[in-house]
């Protein structure tokens, strides 16, 4: 069985408008994707599906054998805990070091205090801040502060990592650096990764495996190193 | 263990939350302060009329006088058929010579009033004794429908006056309590409200690292009992110590000796732990309102 399977998702809002239409895609565990579309072309409601932010009109998501659609308000979280979520604004609390910071998400969980600390470091020292580990958001460049944010989302050692723009705020170099991270990631712990991105420059540099989303569709599903941004977007 | 860790990271927060928003937690502690203060004065006043009123319809009775030629066999008969009817706890009798010796015992000059007749002219007579004082004019009333009754009264105007006022303090002092939980119930919603607000990142991201949503909303009920008992605190001494002054100052009665407080050991404390409870019970209600109305998980 396929690690994420979406058959026949149809996603229309309140509003009437239609996000999705019939789309069909399957990903294997430890798969490293990318999911391109202009703005409003249904790509982060794909995405949003993936961690149930957003319920299917339609058809079936599962996720690591959960069915999504199904998956009732209040079960929620134990999807969530086998996700990890990157944003473009981070979502750092201000008020918290970046130790805390990504302590927090292992407290919510109920860990114990012993079990905390290792984990915090090792997630700290994959995405490389551990100089600055007593440090807070505002003192952080916005590198750091999605470095911060990462470490966050794998500190408890998710099967699936979604990244949502995670370099949209970000300048060429740094977001070079990030990718680092999440291609070690994707390779050292074999954490499947889905990233929506704008990014051409760097969806052509890492030859990945591309979903295009146009309008609703997914007018292109291209393997691994297949795709080139003067083919669609 | 998991949960015990949930549970001690909840309280935390909700004492962390309530010291971070010193202000607005305070305007809450105050205003569910002053309304406890308010409830507890009335539940007071409303458990002390009740017990006067208890006190005081115990002693509404009956008076029958029996007419001059009944006989004894006819007292018989008629002690029978009251004890007989509905709600009537017992009839006593007291023989004419009974009501004589007492009056006289009361005051010497009815003795020589007495004295200028031959014979006794009081009536022979029952006094009544109702299990329930709403039945007091029905009881009469079919009391004097009976054979060789003379009279059967039981001072109607003044004790139905006495029974419609305590009657509507007791409907008052309710209505007055209801809507002080209710005003304070909405302050307590509106404080967890303006927390949750505050919060909304840390939820957010609690969410969406797979907090589950008893885990998400517990430190905000919490928060809410936290509150709702620090809001009853000052009200419990206020209550205690002041029901203590006041029935040493009073020494237990208000105005005539009739009218007797109820004794404050036991009493009070038992108020002191209604509105403790009230207090968490309201404060916890309305953060639980506020979390299902705004926290859209």
């Amino acid at each position: 069985m396929k690690f994420i399977e979406l058959k026949n998702v149809n996603k229309t809002y309140s509003t009437g408008v239609t996000a999705l239409a019939d789309l069909s895609v399957e990903i294997d565990k430890g798969e490293f994707v990318f999911v391109i579309g202009h703005t409003a072309s249904g790509k982060s409601t794909f995405i949003k599906m993936l961690y149930r932010e957003e319920k299917p009109t339609k058809g079936s998501v599962i996720v690591g054998g959960i069915n999504v659609a199904k998956l009732r308000n209040r079960k929620v979280y134990k999807l969530r805990r086998k996700i990890g979520v990157v944003f473009q604004d981070f979502k750092l609390l201000p008020k918290l070091t970046v130790y805390e910071n990504v302590a927090f998400a292992l407290e919510c969980l109920g860990t114990s205090a012993k079990d905390i600390r290792p984990k915090v470091m090792k997630a700290i020292e994959i995405v490389g801040l551990k100089e600055k580990i007593r440090s807070f958001p505002h003192q952080l460049s916005g590198g750091e502060q999605q470095r911060v944010c990462i470490a966050r989302a794998i500190v408890n050692e998710p099967k699936l990592l979604i990244c949502d723009e995670p370099t949209g705020n970000l300048d060429p170099e740094t977001s070079k650096d990030i990718m680092k991270v999440i291609d070690n990631i994707n390779k050292d712990l074999k954490t499947t990764v889905i990233m929506a991105t704008h990014d051409k420059e760097i969806v052509n540099r890492m030859k990945k495996r591309v979903l295009l989303i146009e309008h609703g569709v997914l007018t292109g599903d291209y393997l691994k190193g297949s795709y080139k941004s003067h083919e669609g977007v | 263990m998991k949960v015990f860790r949930i549970i001690g990271r909840s309280f935390r927060d909700a004492f962390k939350s309530v010291f971070r928003n010193f202000s607005l937690s305070m305007a809450s502690i105050l205003c569910t302060t002053i309304t406890l203060l308010t409830v507890a004065i009335s539940l007071v006043v409303a458990y002390n009329i009740q017990d006067i009123t208890n006190s005081l319809e115990k002693e509404l009775t009956i008076v029958v006088y029996l007419e001059k030629n009944a006989t004894n066999e006819d007292a018989e008969f008629i002690k029978s058929s009251i004890e007989a009817m509905d709600n009537v706890e017992k009839a006593v009798y007291k023989s004419k010579d009974e009501w004589k010796n007492e009056m006289s015992e009361y005051d010497s000059s009815y003795q020589s009033l007495f004295d200028s007749y031959d014979e006794n002219p009081l009536l022979d007579s029952f006094v009544v004794y109702v299990k329930d004082v709403k039945s007091l004019d029905t009881i009469t009333n079919n009391i004097k429908a009976l054979d060789k009754i003379e009279s059967a009264s039981y001072g109607k105007d003044a004790v139905n006056t006495m029974l419609s006022v305590f009657d509507f303090i007791d409907k008052v002092t309710v209505v007055i309590v209801i809507s002080l939980i209710f005003v304070t119930a909405f302050l307590i919603t509106n404080t967890i409200k303006l927390t949750i607000y505050s919060r909304r990142n840390e939820i957010e991201i609690m969410r969406l690292v797979g907090s589950s949503n008893i885990a998400i909303k517990m430190p905000f009920v919490i928060e809410g009992f936290v509150i709702g008992f620090l809001g009853s605190i000052i009200p419990v001494i206020i209550t205690i110590y002041g029901y203590i002054i006041l029935f040493e100052k009073l020494n237990g009665h208000v105005l005539v000796e009739l009218i007797t407080l109820i004794s404050p050991y036991n009493f009070i404390f038992y108020i002191a732990l209604i509105i403790m409870g009230l207090g968490a019970l309201i404060g916890m209600l309305g953060s639980l309102l506020a979390v299902r109305k705004y926290l859209k998980i």
